[in-house]
Parts: C-alpha cells; sequence; structure tokens
C-alpha cells in the first residue's frame, strides 16, 4: 500500500494553491508594513528623537514580548470593543505588522549602529551634509549588516502567519486542518502541508544567503 | 626652520570654551593661525588637543568664544556649516576611510555630491593626487586591501581633493605600526614645503621639531607654551613642558643604555 494516496493529493492541490496565494499575500503584506513601522522605529531610535524615542522603545517589548496569536486576538476581538470595526483579513495583516514591526526595527538599528561615529564625522568633516552623509556613507554600509537578520525576519514573519487560522483565515494551516477535520487524510494533508510552506520560503531562504554570500564577499571592515 | 613672513590669520579661536557636562576640556583658549602656517599641538593625552581640532570642525559645539574662519564664525548648526568645512580637511587617528568605496570613490565622494564638480574633472585630480603619495595603482583597491600607512596617505589625498584652506591633523600616525610613521609624515612634510597652513596634533617630536613654524604646548585646557619649535624644545619656558619633554628625553635614554654597557 502506497503511503500517499496521490488522487487524493491531486483533489486537495487547489484548496492549498489558493490557500498558499492567500498566506503569501497576507504575509507580504504585513511585512511591508513591518518594514514601514520597523524603518521608523529604527530612525527615531537612530536620532534619539526625544517622547518618540521612549514610544518606539515601550512598542518594541510589548511587541517583541507577546505572541502573534495573542496579539492577533486583542486586534480582532478588542477593537470591534471600543468601536473600531475590523475584519478578519486586515487584522492578519496588522498583527503581522504588529509583531513584526518591532523585529524589523531591531534589524535595521543594529545595522545602523554597528557604523561607527568616525564614519560620520569624516563625512561631515568633508562638508557633506546630515543627509548626504546618512545616504551615501551610513545607509550603504548599515544596509548590508541589516541584511541577514532583515531575511532571518521575513522567513520568521512567513511562518507566523500559519496563526492566522485561528481568526479563521483561510491559509494554508487552516485548509489543512479542515480537510482533516472533513475526511481524515490526515497524511496527504500534512504532507500538503509542509510541500507548499516550503515551497514558499525555500526560495526566499536560497536567495538570502547567496545575498550573504555576496555581501561577505564584499567584506568592509578595516 | 626660516621665520616666514606672517600672511594675514585665516583661522581665529577666540576664547573658547568646551564642557564635558562637569568636566572643562578646554578653558578659555584663544590661538590664531596665519596663512602657510604649520602649528604642532603637543601635550599629555588628555588635555585637550583632539578635542581643539574637532570643535574647529565643528564636530563638538563650543560653550563660550568664537572659531573664526575667514572672519566667519565656525558652528555646528551654522547655516553656512557645510562651506566652512570643505574649507577645513582634517584627518583622523584611526582609518576614516568609507569601506564601501573604492580609493577613488572615496575621494571624489565630497567633491562630486558636495562641490558638484564633474566625473571626469574630480577623478583626473584624484589620480594626480594619488600619484604624488605613490598610490595611483591602488585607486580601484578597497580601503580594506590597504595597510595603514597606505589608508592615512588616501585619507590625506581625500582631504586635498576638496581645495582646503587648512589642513587639521589629528594623531595620524598614532594608530600605524613605526614602520609606516615615516611614508605618511613624509607626505605631510611635502605638503608643509607647499606652504599649507596645518594644524598638527602629534606625538612624533622629531617630526613636530622638523615641520613647525610653531609649537603650542597645552595643558589642562590651556595654552602653555606658544613658541617656535627651536625654543619649546631646547629652552621650554614653563616647568609643565619640561616635564612632558622629560618623558621622552627619558625614553630615549632607556633607549640607549644597553649601548653604554
Amino acid at each position: 500500500m502506497a503511503v500517499l494516496d496521490w488522487e487524493v493529493i491531486q483533489q486537495y492541490l487547489p484548496l492549498y494553491q489558493e490557500a498558499a496565494w492567500l498566506t503569501v499575500r497576507l504575509g507580504v503584506a504585513g511585512i511591508i508594513f513591518a518594514i514601514l513601522i520597523g524603518l521608523i522605529c529604527a530612525i527615531v531610535q537612530y536620532f534619539k528623537v526625544p517622547a518618540l524615542r521612549q514610544i518606539a522603545a515601550v512598542y518594541i517589548e510589548i511587541s517583541r514580548n507577546t505572541p502573534l496569536l495573542v496579539q492577533l486576538f486583542f486586534i480582532f476581538y478588542g477593537l470591534p470593543k471600543i468601536g473600531i470595526p475590523t475584519n478578519a483579513t486586515v487584522c492578519g495583516i496588522a498583527g503581522l505588522a504588529f509583531l513584526g514591526g518591532s523585529y524589523m526595527a531591531e534589524a535595521f538599528r543594529s545595522g545602523l549602529e554597528a557604523i561607527p561615529a568616525i564614519q560620520t564625522e569624516s563625512a561631515l568633516s568633508l562638508g557633506l551634509s546630515r543627509a548626504q552623509t546618512m545616504r551615501y556613507v551610513i545607509l550603504p554600509q548599515a544596509a548590508s549588516i541589516s541584511v541577514p537578520p532583515f531575511i532571518a525576519n521575513v522567513i520568521f514573519l512567513l511562518k507566523e502567519t500559519s496563526v492566522f487560522s485561528a481568526i479563521s483565515l483561510m491559509d494554508l494551516m487552516f485548509t489543512a486542518k479542515d480537510l482533516i477535520g472533513l475526511y481524515y487524510k490526515t497524511t496527504e494533508c500534512l504532507f500538503l502541508l509542509v510541500v507548499f510552506y516550503l515551497l514558499i520560503l525555500l526560495p526566499i531562504s536560497i536567495l538570502g544567503s547567496l545575498l550573504e554570500r555576496r555581501l561577505r564577499h564584499a567584506g568592509f571592515g578595516a | 626652520m626660516a621665520v616666514k613672513i606672517l600672511a594675514e590669520t585665516l583661522l581665529s579661536i577666540r576664547h573658547i570654551a568646551k564642557r564635558f557636562g562637569d568636566n572643562t576640556v578646554l578653558d578659555d583658549l584663544s590661538l590664531d593661525v596665519h596663512k602657510g602656517e604649520v602649528i604642532v599641538v603637543v601635550g599629555p593625552s588628555g588635555c585637550g588637543k583632539s578635542t581643539l581640532l574637532r570643535c574647529i570642525n565643528a564636530l563638538e559645539p563650543i560653550q563660550a568664544g568664537e572659531i573664526l574662519l575667514d572672519g566667519e564664525p565656525i558652528k555646528p548648526d551654522g547655516k553656512n556649516i557645510t562651506e566652512l568645512r570643505q574649507k577645513v580637511g582634517m584627518v583622523f587617528q584611526s582609518y576614516d576611510l568609507f569601506p564601501h568605496l573604492s580609493v577613488l570613490d572615496n575621494i571624489v565622494l565630497a567633491p562630486r555630491k558636495v562641490q558638484k564638480r564633474a566625473k571626469a574633472e574630480a577623478e583626473a585630480e584624484a589620480l594626480t593626487l594619488l600619484e604624488r603619495v605613490g598610490l595611483k595603482d591602488k585607486a580601484a583597491s578597497y580601503p580594506r586591501e590597504l595597510s595603514g600607512g597606505q589608508k592615512q596617505r588616501v585619507a590625506i589625498v581625500r582631504a586635498l581633493c576638496m581645495h582646503p584652506e587648512m589642513l587639521l591633523f589629528d594623531e595620524v600616525t598614532a594608530a600605524l605600526d613605526p614602520e609606516m610613521v615615516r611614508e605618511v609624515l613624509d607626505v605631510i612634510l611635502k605638503l608643509a614645503t607647499q606652504g599649507r597652513t596645518m594644524l598638527i596634533v602629534t606625538h612624533e617630536m622629531q617630526f613636530a621639531r622638523a615641520i613647525a613654524d610653531r609649537v603650542i604646548f597645552l595643558d589642562g585646557g590651556n595654552i602653555l607654551e606658544n613658541t617656535p619649535p627651536e625654543i619649546f624644545f631646547t629652552n621650554p619656558q614653563t616647568e609643565r613642558a619640561r616635564q612632558f619633554l622629560n618623558m621622552f628625553e627619558f625614553a630615549a635614554v632607556k633607549h640607549h643604555a644597553p649601548a653604554e654597557d
């Protein structure tokens, strides 16, 4: 007897494709917002902007020290209670952005802070403005340092989308659980689940290592 | 060194005070630098030498007094601060080249982005200057591929390419291996013979004696001596300066001791 029933797999494939597409869509949207939040927090902290900097620090601690599932429940059930109507899709994206923002902020901030102050000073002493110093001297160096943690965050956040099923978004996890509950084809369902997550994440992972190797080859430093 | 006929004042430091919290680093310090003059600043570590240079380049705000370049006040938040900084080239102790840019791009970044000069013209000048310090073949290299001495020579060229009216050197050989010190000092000596205005912080006393028109001895945030090198090194006026110079003498005695046995 074959371990996997290929007919069942073929039958389920379209459902998984649709679910994978939802996972990717919500994941990408959430990550884009996470990048924006992360950039703002990192810049606010790097330039030590009063007040905003403390707000960013508090946000980062809350975001990093609570599970995504809890954050999603808060947004999904909490917001309507204070009169903000919401739906599952918006909640999923918002939840992912809320979680990811802090991780992205830390990735960007570590890149910025890794650049020694002397780089800024020597650029300023040459007559570059603050903005030019940032653009031509600090950001290119900081970006390359931030790439590995950035890629790791993207992968982490895409994996975290698997808790979206808790607010009834029909992502990969939801689809697998649903199908198992309906037809008990557990092996096939879980097999497809693993394959689809790998299909989404492996290319990013491989691309990330290639990029990292190139950056290491460029090997900044004294 | 022959006494130069002093041209007009280029840089005027008037009664400046620099404090870090309660710690006063520079205290009511005044100094005029004339065009074409080479001034060497010496003093024990922590005396404020580097801070003085950093204040001149507005990398540090001052709490009192003023610094005038060509009569214009230098302030970190001043409107024309980038113009004023272009007139003052600075070379730091630690290698401060931009690691993500090639030697040539390090040199032409500011001429192109700040002075909006044409790429071809800026690069041609950069290559000419590199040739003069013996590094033309390193134009395409990255800083990580250079030795410490080569990096410092590139840093000097990078400052020169902005056509500064004045150069500041902040212990540029302090982080170098001894055999590389000479190649950097030779470049600075050559600049002195071209009549460049320079303010040099160094611990190389032989070099200071050879290059300086005036030696400034700084201690406790004040200028204690402001004399030609012949006088400073043979007949210092203050006890503090004598003590300071003695440390170097002592080192020299120890060094020669075994040979006398």
